[in-house]
């Protein structure tokens, strides 16, 4: 790209690329945008007018939007810190030369593949089932009452679900870095006296810094926006014990059909999206540094 | 104390015999060197003394005790890496200590033993900052100076000089000697490189193939080479063999003449006729590739310039008491 000329071609070739994606950006921002100042409600049609910013004084005051507030941060710190602690013991247990390895890594990694809706429905018919599911035959082993998790404990039920899906992209991140650690510097803590668990702390942790910063910030990104699972598991409840903002936003819109409070909320999300990466990079960014 | 005595080590990985049965008696204080071609075992011998290799058969001796099931960091060896090894994210500082750190030292004690080794090693000014923030040749000091600070009874390096360049190689070679001499510490060090060997060494163990061919110091090992083997990698320019006819005289199968014991003489003199092929002048020598027919390339060298050329017709003459006789197994006879 020396030149002034292969500069131009570089621009021109790159141009209907980047214009498609800006359209693509700029239009449905631009009509939620648009959307979130009307009164706009799908069982009232033709009744469209101008409300100013009532929309998103209406979704900011609804006692929903602080509870699914609270679950979204609850269900996306919970899931991050779950798959990363069970994520490097498995990602140190992948690692070790056994038989099979690859065939245990394919294993591992399968959950990532299953898309959310059938990983959802399996927890919640086959394993979560407080009848017919795998967890309460277990319980009954066992002379337990079986938990009915998604009445007692659902948000939990969800971060489980959630977690599950999420720990095989943890796992394989801080795998392929723990291939990338040098065989000559463990060898080197190892003549300095270095105990397994020292070069774990002093070594393999310290080498783990930027890989888990990528896990958490790529995790971050999607489990804002968690809405299958929930959407096929608990439906947001009981109660709102775990609607979340994507799933508030859909209620508005779809279940009480109110279009501009969904408008508003979406672009509360929006905000909301980047005050968390603001937070997260100030805290876990300076790792990608150098 | 760091005397180390191998006892008919031997390593296999699976069916492939790596290190075949070595017997070596290293003195205390002494530098010694292995050196080999690439793959003749002499990075794995190093690793079995350091420990991080098995031994597959039988003993490792250091100051008499044997050591073969006592783990790296109880041998008392430190280690100086090929790619240094270093710690990326801990500062020069932490990296010196962390030896010392592992064995549960005071903090004060730690910082005085690392402040001694970094002045020893003009260090000082680095302390802070990352291995990432240094030159080649001072991570390489570093690398050294976690290796002094733990006071071990003998240092391994592993080709610590190899991705070092040409000049700084040279500059660290002599520094690394004169650091051990003035310690008085064991060393062992593994190079591929004859020069390096020659230079350092006390003592140079020659190993091809997984087995110790020579064992002796320097000027020993130029002199009077084992074998056929030792005989062409100790000395550079390689030296000459020849078969034949002339090594019958000799009563051997083959002989060898150093490039440096040729008698160069214009065409016409006694000795190897030849042609010269290619002439090296680098002014405080010129080398010699001369085409001597039925006895094959041979290297002559010579102290100084010499004004000859491609194409010129020479006749080299072996110095009488300076040719290596060999048999036909390419054991050196004597006498």
């Amino acid at each position: 790209m020396a030149t002034r000329q292969t500069q131009f071609l570089a621009r021109s070739l790159l141009t209907p690329a980047v214009g498609l994606l800006f359209i693509w950006m700029i239009v449905p921002l631009g009509l939620t945008i648009y959307f979130s100042t009307l009164h706009y409600s799908l069982l009232d049609p033709g009744s469209e007018s101008f409300v100013g910013l009532e929309n998103f004084r209406y979704f900011l005051t609804d006692p929903a939007f602080l509870a699914s507030l609270q679950n979204t941060l609850v269900l996306v710190g919970s899931v991050l810190a779950l798959t990363i602690l069970l994520g490097i013991p498995l990602a140190l247990l992948m690692d070790q030369p056994v038989i099979g390895r690859n065939f245990v890594r394919l294993m591992v990694i399968a959950p990532f593949f299953v898309m959310p809706t059938v990983s959802a429905l399996v927890w919640k018919n086959l394993l979560m089932h407080p009848v017919s599911g795998l967890f309460a035959w277990l319980a009954s082993l066992f002379g337990l009452t079986p938990i009915d998790w998604f009445n007692d404990v659902p948000l939990f039920a969800v971060i489980l679900i959630v977690t599950w899906q999420w720990l095989p992209f943890a796992t394989l991140i801080l795998l392929t870095a723990l291939q990338s650690l040098d065989e000559e510097q463990k060898e080197a803590a190892e003549m300095d006296g270095a105990s397994a668990v020292s070069t774990f702390i002093y070594i393999t942790l310290p080498h783990l810094a930027r890989p888990i910063t990528v896990v958490i910030l790529i995790e971050t990104i999607f489990l804002l926006t968690v809405f299958a699972e929930i959407f096929v598991t608990t439906g947001g409840g009981p109660g709102l014990q775990t609607t979340n903002i994507a799933f508030l936003i859909y209620s508005q819109a779809l279940i009480q059909f109110d279009v501009g409070s969904a408008s508003a909320g979406g672009l509360v999300a929006v905000v909301i999206a980047n005050i968390v990466a603001f937070f997260l990079v100030r805290i876990v960014g300076r790792n990608l540094e150098a | 104390m760091g005397q180390i005595t191998l006892q008919g080590v031997q390593k296999s990985f699976g069916p492939v015999h790596i290190i075949k049965g070595a017997d070596l008696e290293i003195a205390d204080g002494s530098f010694v060197v292995f050196v080999g071609p690439s793959g003749c075992g002499k990075t794995t011998l190093l690793r079995l003394i350091a420990g991080l290799e098995d031994v597959s058969g039988g003993k490792i001796l250091i100051d008499g005790k044997n050591v073969v099931d006592t783990p790296p960091a109880k041998r008392g060896l430190s280690m100086v890496f090929q790619s240094y090894a270093l710690y990326p994210h801990m500062s020069v500082r932490g990296n010196i200590g962390f030896g010392l750190k592992m064995a549960g030292l005071p903090k004060d004690e730690i910082n005085r033993k690392v402040e001694a080794a970094a002045a020893t090693l003009n260090l000082t000014p680095y302390l802070d900052r990352k291995p990432r923030e240094l030159s080649g040749g001072q991570r390489q000091r570093v690398a050294i100076g976690r290796a002094i600070v733990r006071e071990p009874k003998a240092f391994l390096f592993d080709e610590p000089l190899s991705n070092l360049d040409a000049a700084l190689r040279v500059q660290m070679r002599i520094e690394v000697t004169r650091l051990q001499k003035q310690l008085g510490t064991t060393a062992i060090y593994v190079t591929h490189d004859q020069v390096e060997a020659m230079t350092m060494a006390d003592k140079i163990v020659v190993l091809n193939g997984g087995k110790i061919e020579q064992y002796g110091s320097p000027l020993e090992l130029y002199e009077r080479p084992a074998n056929l083997f030792v005989a062409g990698f100790i000395g550079s320019p390689k030296m000459n063999f020849v078969t034949g006819e002339p090594a019958l005289q000799k009563g051997a199968a083959t002989i060898g003449v150093r490039p440096e014991h040729l008698k160069i003489e214009r065409d016409g003199g006694g000795g190897w006729q030849g042609t010269i092929a290619v002439a090296e002048h680098l002014g405080s020598d010129t080398f010699l590739y001369v085409d001597a027919g039925a006895l094959g390339m041979l290297t002559a060298r010579y102290i100084g310039e010499l004004s000859l050329h491609g194409g010129d017709r020479v006749s080299l003459m072996p110095d009488p008491a300076r040719i290596h006789r060999f048999d036909e197994s390419g054991n050196a006879l004597r006498g």
